[in-house]
């Protein structure tokens, strides 16, 4: 199972090649980037970064890299103390959102760049990047240039070159964040793989909570500087720590004062106990989804995610009236959601022919501009 | 609307005359004379300012540098043979290539180093220092040189200490390499930084990441990264400091065979009289303007590149 914050559990292997860090602050001027950030990465693992921009997670992770230092705390890679040593001594392998290729090398000596500045013999460093760019798909590509790859490319040649040195811990930030959404999807599917055949710690930043859940085997979400939760991508979405939590991984909405998500809802045409009565004000059809907005008699706009053959048997339609009941208890009050500059699904908030629309909250990516 | 799917390219689209959709479905639909003409206008105002383009170069360049080469070579090659292998000009050559690379040298790694500070860091008179940098290029060249003389020369504020120790600046090569650093100063930095700001940090990041130490760095990733704007600085500079004429007279004291220039030695050739005196400027101004052409063809072969990049 996924391990947690500190203090690290008593795991020999955890100080071996994991990631520690204690008591981390970073300040810039008067906006607190990190406030006292303990985590443990276990080794072995692929860790999610998660959390919206300006959390303080691509800090934390230059930190890591050592490509910032902490005012105040400690980093450790691989139980040796990293708070004050320069990147180039930490073995950690970095991938960059904009890939930062070496734009005059071509894709081979890309991906030798590490072994060539730690002089390996010739005959090595060819075999080792012929074998790595075979891992990474490459192989055809070893003469051209970065400017002759696609995006994805460069980032798979980015992540050869990263692991070529045999780092004890990778660090990729939004490795994806550049590519387009299809890229995007195939590529966190090959990480995924890759990772299983690669076993090296990996810690990735991502503001995106579909992509964390489906490519790590534990997330940390960060937020204001602070590490909301850590957990595996089914405690997170099932078990939410906090109100913030639930809405950042997932869609939530608000039936009976207490935060839902919209799928674990149950519609009914009849009245039973514990059931919310409800007009149907619109059914919106997403893709695959249809999206079936409600009023309650005190003013609640929740929304409801179906399938297609759910409205066609249940037989809804708009103004129709349903009974409404929460399938999963939650523990947070409606009241307790903090407040999202995206819409409010907030109890009485004022209803938007778009609907509680911003409803689309947590379904739609949350990508900064 | 056939019309608009036969032609795709066609930016004008449904202006075409529709009888064009039915043959243009198997062959090359045929686009409408009018689109074409539209297409490749070259209106009066174009010829205008074309003509008047190509005469003032003419008149400004092209003559001029036509009635040098007459003039040079109005006897024949032998007399200016006889001045290209005359003791005076030799020496002058050699000053100025002395002079020359020595001030590309320093302006090379000045123009490096400081690039790199200006772009790489963020400090209290950043700008400052780089507004100073472009001044001695905006000044006039004999300013430079007198103010050369108030700071080196023997009655200067520490010209007479250095004197006392040994090292003579003004009227000497020291003097001449200042003042042509001093009109060449920018030139190579302001090639390299709008390249080193484009390449931004990450690749060096990366290349430490991957263990390279500062050397290492900057020898592997950011060198070849601006290569061809260093090229193409060096190029720049090293045409301004051949043919820098006003700081270096000022300085140099101009003796023939001693302290003269290329340039010195074709402005002391032609303000003599006689028909050699005429001849050897001639010939000397004509080897300073082919090592331009040559420079300036290397220039032009190097800008793409540097765009490319």
């Amino acid at each position: 199972m996924s391990t947690a914050t500190t203090p690290a559990p008593a795991r020999p292997e955890a100080e071996q090649s994991g990631i520690v860090v204690r008591g981390v602050h970073r300040r810039f001027g008067d906006f607190v980037a990190l406030e006292d950030i303990d985590l443990v990465v276990r080794p072995g693992g692929l860790t999610a970064l998660l959390g919206p921009s300006g959390g303080g997670k691509s800090t934390l992770l230059r930190i890591i890299a050592g490509l910032d230092y902490p005012d105040s705390g400690s980093v450790e890679i691989g139980g040796r103390d990293a708070t004050f040593l320069p990147p180039q001594r930490r073995s950690v392998g970095f991938v960059f959102q904009h890939y930062a290729a070496f734009k005059h090398l071509t894709t081979a000596r890309n991906v030798a760049f590490g072994l060539e500045i730690r002089k390996r013999p010739k005959d090595e460093i060819r075999d080792r990047v012929a074998e790595l760019l075979e891992l990474v798909h490459l192989e055809q590509f070893a003469d051209r240039l970065p400017s002759q790859l696609s995006g994805g490319q460069r980032q798979r040649m980015a992540l050869a070159r990263a692991l070529a040195v045999q780092p004890e811990v990778l660090l990729l930030d939004e490795p994806f964040g550049a590519l387009d959404a299809k890229v995007r999807k195939e590529l966190r599917d090959w990480l995924r793989r890759l990772h299983d055949e690669v076993h090296v710690t990996t810690l990735f930043v991502t503001h995106d909570q579909e992509e964390a859940l489906e490519v790590a085997d534990e997330i940390v979400v960060i937020n204001g500087g602070r590490i909301e939760q850590v957990g595996s991508p089914s405690e997170l979405y099932d078990h939410p720590a906090n109100p913030f939590v639930m809405s950042f991984l997932g869609p939530v909405t608000t039936l009976g004062g207490v935060l839902v998500r919209p799928h674990d809802v149950e519609v009914l045409t009849d009245e039973r106990a514990g059931a919310v009565r409800a007009e149907v004000t619109r059914l919106q059809r997403v893709g695959y989804e249809v999206r079936a907005e409600t009023r309650t008699a005190d003013g609640e706009t929740p929304w409801v995610q179906l399938t297609r053959a759910q409205v066609t048997e249940l037989g809804l339609a708009e103004g129709g009236t349903v009974w409404l009941r929460p399938l999963v208890e939650t523990p947070f009050p409606a009241t307790a959601l903090p407040p999202d500059p995206d819409g409010s699904d907030g109890p009485g908030g004022p209803r938007e022919p778009e609907g509680a629309g911003a409803a689309g909250d947590g379904c739609t990516d949350r990508v900064p501009a | 609307m056939a019309d608009v799917l036969t032609r795709p390219t066609d930016p004008t689209g449904p202006t075409g005359p529709t009888g064009a959709s039915g043959s243009g479905t198997t062959t090359r639909p045929a686009v409408d004379p009018r689109v074409r003409r539209a297409r490749r206008r070259t209106t009066r105002t174009a010829w205008v300012l074309r003509v008047v383009a190509v005469g003032y170069v003419l008149a400004l360049v092209a003559l001029p540098v036509a009635s040098v080469v007459q003039h040079t070579f109005a006897d024949g090659l032998a007399p200016v043979w006889d001045v290209l292998t005359s003791e005076d000009f030799l020496a002058a050559l050699r000053l100025t290539t002395v002079v020359a690379g020595i001030a590309v040298v320093l302006n090379t790694v000045f123009g490096v180093g400081t690039g790199y500070l200006l772009v790489r860091y963020r400090f209290w008179g950043r700008r400052f220092l780089s507004a100073v940098i472009d001044l001695p290029i905006s000044i006039s060249p004999i300013v430079v040189g007198v103010a050369l003389i108030l700071v080196y020369g023997t009655y200067g504020w520490f010209g007479g200490a250095l004197e006392d120790a040994g090292l003579r600046v003004i009227f000497a090569l020291p003097g001449m390499v200042l003042a042509t650093v001093l009109v060449s100063l920018p030139l190579v930095l302001r090639e390299v930084v709008p390249t080193l700001e484009e390449a931004g940090i990450e690749q060096e990041q990366a290349a430490q990441s991957l263990g390279a130490n500062a050397w290492q760095r900057f020898w592997r990733v950011t060198l070849p990264t601006i290569k061809w704007a260093l090229a193409y600085g060096v190029a720049l500079s090293l045409a301004r400091s051949l043919g820098e004429f006003g700081a270096v007279r000022v300085v140099s004291g101009s003796v023939a065979g001693e302290s003269q220039t290329l340039t010195l030695y074709v402005n002391d050739s032609y303000q003599e009289f006689g028909p050699d005196a005429q001849r050897q400027a001639f010939a000397a101004a004509f080897v300073l303007m082919a090592v331009a052409v040559v420079l300036i063809v290397v220039i032009a072969a190097l800008r793409p590149k540097e765009e490319k990049a």
